[in-house]
């Protein structure tokens, strides 16, 4: 409301209304380049978050685990954390081309140093006593890990997982404006060249609403399964 | 006499702190548990009961001497913690399923119910009481059928009544499902209510310092008789460092 109504006022076209960027979204959804650009785009999001989620919490596991593997990773996960999203970026496109590997561990890459740092965090905080009844009741390695270990770094990888989406796909956009010729990332860029602010709050917009439907359809209902015995 | 099935010579256990010397925990420490026999190892609190039970439970195998298993390959070892132990995130229930086989799952509902849990069955541990944990924890001990139940001060931090109710619940247990059992204490009146021997622990390093079987009669005998055994227990502990004059110091301590 308060967005129509001072777009309204304001008149331009560099602030258009939220009625406009509604029918442009639909426009476009109709059309079907929102739709197939919002794939392509989920589709990076989903292998970059995989790939950093199952990397940085194995590695996460191992640096909390073994002090060795921490003493000889820690400088480099601390480098890889302060090192610009874009220099990563660069360098991969650089390296290994311009294609959609590169782009993805680009991006991977970007998140995986800080799962990494909440799992070992989450690893180190692990309940001893626990793990020492598992080991005299013969649980077993797998059935511990799923049982005693799992539910424990389940609050590190709920809060990693949250802070990865949100990163990620930040970082997709950047990432395919700089070396990709589809995506929500791309569309925007071109849009941009052409000052259609109308258009980029409108892919803007519809992405945001896939990231909240992820969260609500499939993080939240998770969360709430895993911690239903807190009191 | 039922046959010998656990052999225990630890002959010495160190534990090494990174930069202090070596502390000799415990020393020669030697002795037999029968089958279906209930013994209880009696000594002040950190005299290094729950480190000689880590070793016989194979969870810590830094040390010197020999324990044998005269039964099959691998005992099934139940243990009931200091702490219950039980994983926040199962039910009381989901708890002892965890850790018993799938043909157990009879056992685990009759454990249940005779130790009074039936109704919590249902419960996350953080919605039940410390008093009802502990029995949760002592219905897994037996839940998995073991060939040998280890305690650790089971009933510490129970107000007596509770401990009082604690004992029953275990001598219930026993019942249904007769097992040797090595119990680890600083109460007497634990080890009078539930032990057919006693082992009275003291000095540093730790080491047996006398034993006394408690009389057929006296067993399990209901709570006036373990009052009574206790008090018997509590005479003749001053008599020993006469007998070990090293240890003098260590017991009059604990008075």
């Amino acid at each position: 409301m308060v967005w129509e109504l001072a777009a309204t006022f304001a008149h331009s076209r560099l602030f258009p209304a939220a009625s406009a960027v509604a029918l442009t979204m639909i426009q476009e959804a109709v059309s079907g380049s929102l739709l197939s650009n919002l794939a392509i785009t989920l589709a990076r999001v989903a292998a970059a978050f995989t790939v950093a989620m199952v990397l940085g919490t194995a590695l996460g596991f191992a640096m909390g685990i073994w002090r060795r593997v921490d003493l000889a990773l820690d400088s480099w996960v601390t480098v890889l954390l302060n090192l610009p999203a874009l220099v990563l970026i660069v360098l991969m496109y650089v390296w290994f081309g311009l294609n959609e590997w590169a782009a993805i561990a680009a991006v991977a890459l970007n998140k995986l140093p800080s799962t990494a740092v909440m799992v070992r965090e989450g690893t180190r905080a692990l309940d001893r006593n626990l793990v020492e009844m598992a080991q005299s009741f013969r649980l077993g390695r797998v059935k511990t890990f799923r049982h005693v270990t799992l539910p424990q770094l389940a609050p590190y990888l709920f809060a990693a997982a949250r802070s990865g989406l949100a990163i990620i796909w930040k970082i997709v956009l950047v990432v395919e404006l700089l070396g990709r010729s589809n995506g929500v990332g791309f569309q925007i860029e071109a849009y941009f060249q052409l000052f259609d602010v109308t258009h980029i709050l409108a892919y803007t917009l519809a992405f945001i609403f896939v990231v909240q439907a992820i969260e609500w359809v499939f993080l939240q209902p998770l969360e709430r399964r895993v911690s239903r015995w807190r009191r | 006499m039922a046959p010998i099935i656990l052999d225990v010579d630890v002959r010495r256990k160190v534990f090494r702190s990174r930069a202090g010397p070596e502390h000799v925990v415990l020393a020669d420490m030697r002795f037999s548990l029968a089958e279906r026999e209930i013994v209880a190892l009696v000594g002040p609190s950190g005299c290094g009961k729950t480190t000689l039970l880590r070793l016989i439970g194979r969870l810590d195998h830094d040390f010197e001497g020999r324990i044998t298993w005269h039964g099959q390959e691998a005992p099934r070892i139940g243990t009931v913690f200091q702490e219950p132990r039980l994983l926040p995130w199962r039910t009381v229930r989901e708890n002892l399923l965890l850790v018993t086989p799938p043909d157990c799952v009879e056992t685990v509902d009759e454990l249940l119910r005779a130790l009074g849990l039936w109704p919590h069955r249902d419960s996350y541990p953080t919605q039940i009481s410390l008093g009802m944990a502990r029995r949760a924890s002592i219905a897994r001990a037996f839940a998995i059928r073991p060939d040998i139940v280890l305690l650790d001060e089971p009933f510490v931090s129970l107000d007596p009544s509770m401990a009082e109710r604690g004992r029953q619940v275990l001598l219930d247990a026993w019942q249904r499902r007769p097992t040797t059992g090595l119990l680890v204490t600083h109460d007497l009146l634990d080890a009078a209510a539930l032990a057919d021997r006693v082992l009275m622990l003291a000095g540093s390093p730790t080491r047996i310092v006398s034993e006394v079987v408690i009389p057929p009669a006296n067993r399990r005998a209901g709570t006036e008789a373990a009052h009574a055994f206790a008090q018997e227990l509590r005479l003749l502990r001053p008599v020993e460092p006469v007998l070990f004059p090293d240890v003098s110091a260590a017991s009059s301590d604990r008075r």
